[in-house]
Parts: C-alpha cells; structure tokens; sequence
C-alpha cells in the first residue's frame, strides 16, 4: 500500500516538473539592439536580404539604434499560419492578402482594414505573370490561347497548394473573359483546355521553375516575371526567353505591420519605418534590381525598359478581391475542382 | 493477475514511470487529442464531407493503392536482402549493410527529388522506361518507387535479427529427414520468419501511408490521379480549413491505430 502511494506520488511529482519546465516562459530579451522580425514568402528571400541592410543604414542615420532584421521564408500560406499559431512576426510581406486577411481574422493581430493603412492596397511593388519558354520559342507561343492548344506542356504549381499558382489560373481567366465579352462558361472551358495540358502540378512555385528548368519537361512555364527575370539571367540567356502575354494579372504583394505583435515587441515605429523605406526612392529601387515592378513614378520610369508594357488587371477590379475570388476558384468545389471533376 | 510493480536490482520504478507518462502524454497524446478536438468543430455530416468527398477517396485509392503494393515490394525484395547479409560472407558487406540504412537517414525531401531527377522523362532511368512507353514519375507508378525507397529498411531490419538467431542447424536437420528444399523453406523457415516478415511489411506499410516528403516530388499532385491522401491535408490547410484538415488527420489515425495494433498481433505471434 506504502508502495502505491509512494509510486503515485512520484508519478505527480514528475509530471508536474516536466509540464513546470515546458510552461516556462524565457524571459524577453534586453531591447538593444531591436530586432525585427518579417515574415515573408519564398520568392523574395535576396530582396529582402538587400532591402534589411539598407534599412539598417538608413534607421541608424536618421538617429536610431542599430537594427537587426530576422527574415522568415517559406510557402505564403503556411507563413501565415505560422503567424496564426503564434510566431511573432513584426511585419508580414506575403504574397497574397488573403493570407493576411486570414491572420486578421482568425488571430485578431491586425484589424480587418490592415490594407488601407499603407498607399497601393499595401502593396510598395508588383509583378505579373508571364511566360518563361525555351529558347527560340519553337512552338511559337505568343499569347494565352497558345496554351490551351494540343500538344503544348504548361508548367504551373498547384493552385491549391501555392499562392503564385493561383495567380496564373486568374490571369488566364482574366484573358480569357476579355476575349469572350466576359462569357463565365467560356472562361472556364478555356481554362479546362490550358490544365489539359499540364503534366505536373508541383506543390510550390519553385518546384515548378525546377520541372521546367531542369528537367526540361514542358513548353511554357507561367512564372511570377522576377522568377522569370531570374531564370533567364541566372541560368542563362542561352536557355530560355521570356514572352510576354497581352493581358496579365497585377499581382500584389502586399506587407502589414503585425499591430499586436509589435506593441508587445515595442518596435511600432521602427516597424512602420522599416514598410514605408520599401515605398522610398531607395527601397524601390532596390525592389526594381530584385525584378519586382516599381510603384513611385520616377523609379518606374528609370526601369521602364526593364519591364514591358502589358494589360494588367487587377484582382480588386477582374474579381471584386481575394475573399471572393478563393472561395469561387480555390475552395473545396471551386472552378479548379471543377474542371478536373470534368475531366 | 500481474504484480502491479515487477521486483528489480535497480529501484527508481516510479521515477521512471512517471517519467515516460509525462513523456509519452507531451509528445505524443496531449497533440493526438489536440487534433481529434479541432475536428470535432465539424457536424457529423460536414465530417463525412471532407474525408468522403470523390478527390479524398481518389486519394485514399492512391495512397493505400501504392503504399500496400510498395510494402509487398519490400517484403519480398527486403527477405532476400535480409538473407543475403545473414547468410552470406563478402567483400563491402558492411557498406551494403550500411546502405540498407540510408532512407532512414536521408531527409525525404533529398529522396524525393533525387528520385524524381532520375525518373523524369529526361532522367537517367526515366528516358529508357518511356521509350518502352512506361511513365514513372508523375504516375502512381512514381508513387509507389519513392514509396519502395523509405520503406525498404522496416523489413530487412526486422527480418535481419531473427534471422540470425535461427539456427542452420535447423535446415541441416531438416535436409537429413529427407525435406526437400522447397520444403525446408516453406516448413521450417518461412513459419518461423512469417511474424518478423509481416510486422517488417506492416511498418512499412504503415510509414508509406503517411509519407510526404518525398512522394510530393514525384507525385505530380494531379487532382482524381496522383493526390495523395496528406498533400489533400495541406489542401485543406491552404483554404485555412483547419477542421476539415483535421477531419482527414483523424482518419489517418484510425488507420495508423489499427496497422498498429496488427504490428501488435504479429509480434505475439512470434513470441508465441
């Protein structure tokens, strides 16, 4: 009896000590210096490389103590469930703002109307999607209706999965809208059509540019244009060119201050500062050397060789926004379910 | 009626008991519960929605398809390994031995794209099978080789021990009775290396079930084709349907439970 007791007491003993030491907080490191915390998604891991050490520079000239910034990258969704569940990001820079919608409302970190605090729907740069093909286009791809013809292989991440993916399946349904006078049902057979001709659906974006690239499976690869830009400049121009479609997508990433996170942090100035530097003559700039297009007008111009002239359309006006183009495209029975439900 | 605490030389019974149930219940109980609470969200038919809609049982086919016809694989191919290293003597044994090993070691995401170079229509073995007219990756084809791939230590490592401790006195004797090979084989091997050869084929059978890493790769991730059933969790956790994702978790559970329990069942068999 003596035994049991003694046992059960140590069993509670022990129990309580490990769960003791798991609940633990660390204690808050000093303030200095600040550190930052940006979570991010994958493509933009070397602009946000350059963009923190300038920002470091600029912070201490104008008077501020020194400032490291930590960069998290990985798929936009999951980064954003990872701020849900409780990684302390100080600023978000995702790829879509559904991601960020999703934190506001399923944490509370940030108000509903995060988009409006910064200039352009919180997004300091753009891209678009275009199409990276091999050199010399030997199908002659020229536009978006050469995608859904026979005997073309399109390389495209899987919408479901990755964030730029569902940047592509829009853009395709925005040229598809447009020729047919804005036709739903022909939309969506042409976009039945040009997934006919997908052979693979990577799980993320840079997989997708891995398909293409390196084991040279398929024609056309729909890539953000800095990846594009990247591709063709990095593993040369001998490969691959760039074709650019009459009609594309405004993709906007937008960035957010995590409001909760940094008044716990105590880094709200320093927080705002470090977004609106990415809206500066020198932020902007180095946005543009990254591939990413420019917003502010005099940098835009000084790259406008760099970027071609296309049909842009955003997804505020093409979709009436992303809390109604996920759940009609991307949800469980949406569009992209749908054409392969047909198929 | 077990004595509730078993007599040893080295005391600390209920420091270590209550060790491994703090242990046990913070790694591995307190997220199990976790999860089974986030579906529980769901009304019972929402429930049956996510994990029974077409593309989640399309899945189911492909995961539990490839992953029995990989764990056969490994049975047979993983027996004679097993065989080959007990029995026999060479030069670069132990190298051999070691490589058995390597997909244990190897991160899944390396195995994976390794897997889907090679296999790759312009791959170093994917190019001859297509010009035979047989797609491997991006085909459950694809599926079930990175699935053969991390599977193929769980047999040889469990068949290899109980292999050694047979004795080929056993077979001797067996010949000297005037058995025949064939058997020797089925009548004094086989019933003796069936419990470890079926809990090898379980466990891997149970690991290839839930396997992402490496089969993302080479998947392709077709929708009604090459989903398997966890890439269809990340589905569901992109839309942030947490509770649905959980509803597949669970379902996944069940069957890990029960692969479990039958690991459970062969190794009483082998003791027994």
């Amino acid at each position: 009896m003596k035994t049991i007791k003694k046992y059960v007491r140590n069993i509670l003993w022990v129990t309580g000590a490990v769960f003791g030491i798991a609940c633990t907080s660390l204690p808050s490191q000093a303030a200095d210096p600040v550190t930052l915390y940006n979570v991010s998604y994958d493509p933009t891991r070397e602009l946000y490389q350059d963009f923190n050490a300038a920002f470091s520079k600029h912070w201490q000239s104008k008077g501020g103590g020194p400032v490291e910034v930590k960069q998290s990258h990985g798929g936009s969704g999951k980064q954003a469930r990872a701020v849900i569940d409780g990684l302390e990001a100080d600023v978000v820079t995702l790829a879509l703002a559904y991601d960020i919608d999703a934190i506001a409302e399923k944490s509370g970190l940030l108000p509903k109307d995060w988009q409006a605090k910064l200039p352009n729907n919180s997004a300091p740069y753009t891209s678009t999607i275009v199409f990276l093909v091999r050199k010399g286009n030997p199908k002659a791809i020229k536009d978006w209706e050469d995608l859904a013809k026979p005997g073309i292989g399109v390389i495209t991440p899987n919408p479901k999965t990755s964030g730029g993916a569902r940047w592509n399946l829009l853009a395709a349904w925005a040229y598809a809208l447009k020729k047919n006078a804005g036709d739903e049902a022909k939309a969506k057979e042409f976009v039945a059509a040009l997934y006919k001709n997908v052979p693979v659906l990577d799980s993320g974006a840079r997989g997708s540019t891995t398909t293409f690239v390196e084991r040279g499976i398929g024609d056309v690869l729909l890539a953000w244009e800095n990846e594009a830009f990247l591709a063709v400049n990095e593993l040369g121009k001998d490969k691959f060119e760039i074709v650019v479609p009459s009609v594309s997508i405004l993709a906007e990433p937008p960035v957010a201050v995590v409001e909760k996170n940094v008044v716990k942090h105590k880094t709200e100035t320093v927080a705002k500062a470090y977004l609106d530097y990415l809206y500066s003559p020198e932020g902007q700039e180095i946005a543009a050397k990254h591939y990413y297009r420019p917003r502010e007008a005099a940098v835009a111009a000084k790259y406008a060789a760099k970027f071609p002239k296309l049909n842009l359309v955003t997804i505020d006006e093409a979709f009436g926004g992303w809390q109604k183009a996920q759940p009609k495209f991307f949800n469980d029975g949406g569009v992209f379910d749908q054409i392969y439900a047909a198929h | 009626m077990k004595p509730f605490k078993q007599p040893s030389v080295i005391p600390g019974f209920g420091l270590s008991m209550g060790f491994t149930l703090a242990y046990l219940s913070l790694i591995v109980l307190i997220p199990l519960v976790a999860l089974v609470f986030k579906s529980s969200g769901l009304t019972w038919q929402a429930f049956t929605e996510a994990v029974a809609s077409p593309r989640v049982a399309a899945s189911y086919r492909l995961s539990f398809g490839t992953s029995l016809v990989a764990a056969l694989v490994n049975g047979f191919f993983g027996f004679i390994v097993a065989w080959v290293l007990v029995r026999y003597k060479f030069p670069g044994k132990g190298l051999v031995d070691m490589l058995v090993d390597l997909p244990f070691a190897l991160p899944t995401a390396v195995a994976g794209i390794a897997l889907t170079t090679i296999y790759s229509q312009n791959g170093f073995l994917g190019k001859p099978l297509e010009a035979l007219g047989i797609k491997a990756a991006f085909t459950p084809l694809g599926v079930t080789i990175a699935l053969t791939f991390i599977g193929l230590p769980f047999v040889v490592r469990t068949v290899q021990p109980v292999l050694q401790a047979l004795d080929p006195d056993v077979e001797e004797a067996a010949v000297c009775l005037g058995a025949t090979r064939w058997q020797t084989f089925t009548k004094v091997l086989l019933p003796a290396l069936l419990p470890a050869l079926l809990t090898g084929i379980t466990s891997a059978f149970a690991r290839a079930v839930g396997e992402y890493g490496s089969v993302v790769f080479i998947a392709g991730n077709m929708p009604m084709k090459t989903e398997i059933t966890p890439l269809l969790i990340i589905t569901k956790l992109e839309q942030y349907d947490y509770a649905g994702a959980a509803a597949i978790a669970v379902m996944m559970l069940v069957v890990s439970f029960t692969l479990l329990f039958l690991i459970s069942l062969f190794q009483k068999m082998e003791r027994a």
